[in-house]
């Protein structure tokens, strides 16, 4: 192994698929106590993960047609994210959000501003936005790009893939 | 200059992140200390330092069973 090899981060990408709210913590502690023992994390959103990414965090109609209008709405942005288990009509991620501030765990919008810090990448799946009607304005700016699996595959060549 | 961080009542993965984040705004030759909690901190908050390339100059028990960790950037 040549010197600039073996001084060269390791790589983790994180597939964020499901946007529940447990699930979307999941991902981000591992994003970024990866990131902080000097890691590369890229994170990839696809079809529900990327309702935590909305810049809207509400309710929000968004969308080129009726039925997207409607999706988007039902689902919301990140204060709508259910949890997995026991949502109880979405009482539980309130719940849930009230538990780790008592026990002094960090919440997912300090998570991901940590994530931001960072320099964690994010990447928007290009296909489920196009279903979903979502476009890259209506994402965060965090999101460097709106790419298909070919750019994620080549960004995560090395890495350690992690579906979530 | 030296920096101070307490990261005792903080859990993972803040207790990693926040280092990170605090000795990346400090400038090259500055020291951090960081007050930390046995276990999960203690084992691989120094080693993780470490690994970036920053200097452990020591790491010790204080009085009520958490530790000192000083780092140099």
């Amino acid at each position: 192994m040549s010197k600039v090899a073996a001084v060269e981060k390791k790589k983790i990408s994180i597939v964020c698929f499901s946007g529940e709210f447990d699930k979307m913590l999941a991902a981000y502690t591992i994003a970024t106590g990866a990131a902080a023992t000097n890691r590369e994390v890229t994170m990839f959103f696809t079809f529900w993960g990327l309702n935590a990414l909305k810049k809207e965090r509400g309710r929000k109609s968004m969308g080129k047609d009726f039925l997207s209008r409607v999706f988007n709405w039902l689902m919301g942005g990140r204060n709508n994210l259910p949890l997995s288990r026991l949502n109880f009509g979405g009482a539980s991620p309130k719940l849930m959000g009230g538990m780790m501030r008592k026990n002094n765990v960090a919440q997912l919008d300090e998570l991901m501003q940590a994530a931001s810090e960072l320099g964690i990448r994010y990447f928007a799946c290009e296909m489920s936005m196009h279903i979903l009607g979502i476009s890259k304005d209506d994402l965060i700016d965090d999101v460097q790009s709106v790419v298909g699996v070919a750019t994620f595959l080549n960004e995560s060549e090395d890495a350690h893939i992690i579906f979530i | 200059m030296k920096h101070f961080l307490d990261i005792t009542r903080e859990t993972c993965p803040m207790t990693f992140v926040k280092v990170k984040l605090r000795l990346a705004k400090m400038q090259a030759g500055e020291q951090l200390e960081v007050l930390l909690n046995k276990g999960e901190p203690l084992e691989n908050v120094p080693r993780s330092c470490e690994e970036q390339g920053y200097k452990v100059l020591s790491c010790e028990p204080t009085d009520n069973d958490q530790h000192m960790l000083l780092i140099e950037k």
